[in-house]
């Protein structure tokens, strides 16, 4: 009797590993339209990346070096902060100031270690860019504690319209503690106003406890941020554990659920939670079963493609490949398909101002994706 | 009273073991196993098989049972560029995880005797500290 109930059990367990994958199913397109060539080469990891204009941009490489980019060239540019280089953190994103074309001031998130004790957390910077210097570097946030865990820095960057600048901070590899309680950092989305200082309606600044630049929390290592060209929705792409990959779109004050609600498992494939859905938390618009590994994230709104306008696009670091996303109704993904299958981990997507889409692959570079004829 | 030297001597001698004795095997081992849970696991996964053609294996890994040196050095520089491992070709990048040497020599000792591998070799933070990174070129 004892070893059927533990059969049984170890059945359920079984059950419970193998996540049944999530439509729709990915497709390898039978008439390939489109082509790719290299802006700029040989950059390991190509973190970030934000267009001056075209042919001119901004990259970082996650080690600790940021690129001026024009024409193809790649120039290192001085007057960086400190940066703290272990496990997935270093050098990560790099954004424009909207006013970039007066003020010149660009937004940097970055692994930082400040307080003089061991490890790391995700930091906000913004500096003034004159010609390949920084200056005026100034330190907009700092997550704490440090902490020596490699893992789940975020960390995007992306304003509204409205004078807002957000960005992520991963769970820093301490999902019991950190992603539930608005008091700590990691975990979260956050909201600053321009110039770093807190906004007055932001969601938890009543609360004298809390971190009050939180926007949401329960997030788990959100890396990719883009502004939803029709809505203003602030979407996000994080990495879930195994299986569980999320595309989520930010209120205010709202809990994404993780680790108390998720569609995935441990990487040892051990259950996390039997719970997906709770009232209080949010769901997800779509997620991953398998995980994607997802990094990135960028809309199409120019006509240069045939028919991908409004198509959402995803970077894929495990599968090697850009996710193509068709969205109905403004929440229901109906189509997905692979673009430049093999091409190599995907890091991130960004449109130019030139409508044409870009993309950042480890080991080799910025591709411009080119239609055929 | 000679009971009682002999005891002192015993208990002395325990305690400066503990605490002058480097780390055995075993206990690198398993300082390694939390390293590998923090910095390795979301590439080369739990059962250290890898994925095919885009993250290379450990377990069984003719490349890292036959190249421990090297493996050192791509833990330590990190690794770019073609390698083949189990006659697969694998052409990516691996960052310096930015360990320090007893950290490497604690995750080498761990991959080198998990999932079935096992090695004689003993890697010591002193012999990470030796490797170059000329070694990968």
């Amino acid at each position: 009797m004892k070893s059927y109930l533990s059969l049984i059990a170890f059945s359920f367990f079984l059950a419970s590993g193998c996540a049944q994958e999530n439509t729709p199913a990915i497709e390898t397109p039978t008439v390939v339209n489109y082509t790719y060539e290299t802006l700029v080469g040989d950059i390991n990891i190509p973190w970030g990346m934000a267009f001056i204009g075209e042919n001119e941009l901004l990259v970082t490489e996650i080690s600790g070096t940021l690129y001026h980019v024009l024409n193809g060239v790649k120039t290192s540019i001085e007057g960086l902060p400190e940066i703290y280089t272990r496990g997935q953190g270093g050098l990560l994103d790099v954004a424009l100031h909207p006013d970039f074309k007066n003020n010149n001031i660009i937004y940097m998130t970055l692994a930082a270690t400040l307080e003089g004790d061991e490890g790391g957390n995700t930091a906000l910077y913004q500096a003034k860019l004159v010609a390949h210097q920084l200056e005026d570097v100034k330190l907009l946030y700092k997550a704490t504690p440090n902490t020596k865990k490699g893992q789940h820095f975020g960390s995007r960057i992306a304003f509204d319209s409205d004078g807002h600048v957000y960005f992520s901070v991963g769970d820093r590899g301490n999902r019991d503690e950190n992603p539930q309680d608005i008091t700590r950092d990691g975990g979260k989305i956050y909201r600053l106003n321009l110039d770093g200082s807190i906004p007055e309606d932001n969601p938890f600044v009543s609360n004298s406890e809390a971190k009050q630049a939180v926007f949401s929390y329960g997030h788990r290592n959100p890396q990719g941020m883009a502004v939803h060209p029709k809505t203003g929705a602030i979407w996000v792409n994080e990495h879930g554990p195994q299986g569980g990959d999320e595309i989520n779109v930010i209120s205010k004050g709202k809990n994404y659920g993780w680790p108390l609600i998720t569609y995935g498992i441990n990487y040892s494939g051990t259950p996390i939670t039997d719970k997906t859905t709770d009232p209080n938390m949010e769901q997800p618009l779509y997620y991953w079963v398998p995980s994607i590994g997802p990094s990135g994230m960028a809309f199409s709104t120019s006509d240069v493609y045939a028919d991908w306008k409004d198509n959402l696009f995803v970077g894929s670091l495990k599968f090697e490949y850009l996710e193509r996303l068709v969205i109905e109704g403004g929440d229901k993904i109906v189509k997905r398909e692979k673009v430049l299958d093999k091409i190599g981990r995907v890091r991130n997507v960004k449109e130019g101002p030139d409508g044409f889409l870009y993309v950042a692959v480890e080991g080799k570079g910025i591709l411009k994706v080119v239609p055929k004829g | 009273m000679k009971i009682f030297t002999v005891i002192y001597f015993i208990i002395i001698g325990l305690l400066s073991f503990h605490l002058f004795q480097e780390k055995t095997k075993a206990e690198s081992i398993e300082a390694g196993a939390e390293i590998y849970q923090d910095f390795c696991v979301q590439c080369h996964l739990t059962n250290g098989k890898g994925v095919s053609g885009v993250f290379p294996p450990l377990q069984a890994s003719d490349y890292l049972l036959a190249n421990i040196d090297r493996s050192i050095a791509g833990i330590k520089y990190g690794l770019k560029g073609k390698i083949v491992v189990n006659d697969e070709e694998y052409d990516g990048v691996m960052n310096n995880q930015g360990l320090d040497n007893e950290e490497i020599a604690d995750v080498m000792n761990y991959i080198l005797n998990q999932w079935g591998n096992k090695s004689d070799s003993f890697v010591t933070s002193e012999a990470v500290d030796q490797i170059q990174k000329s070694i990968l070129e």
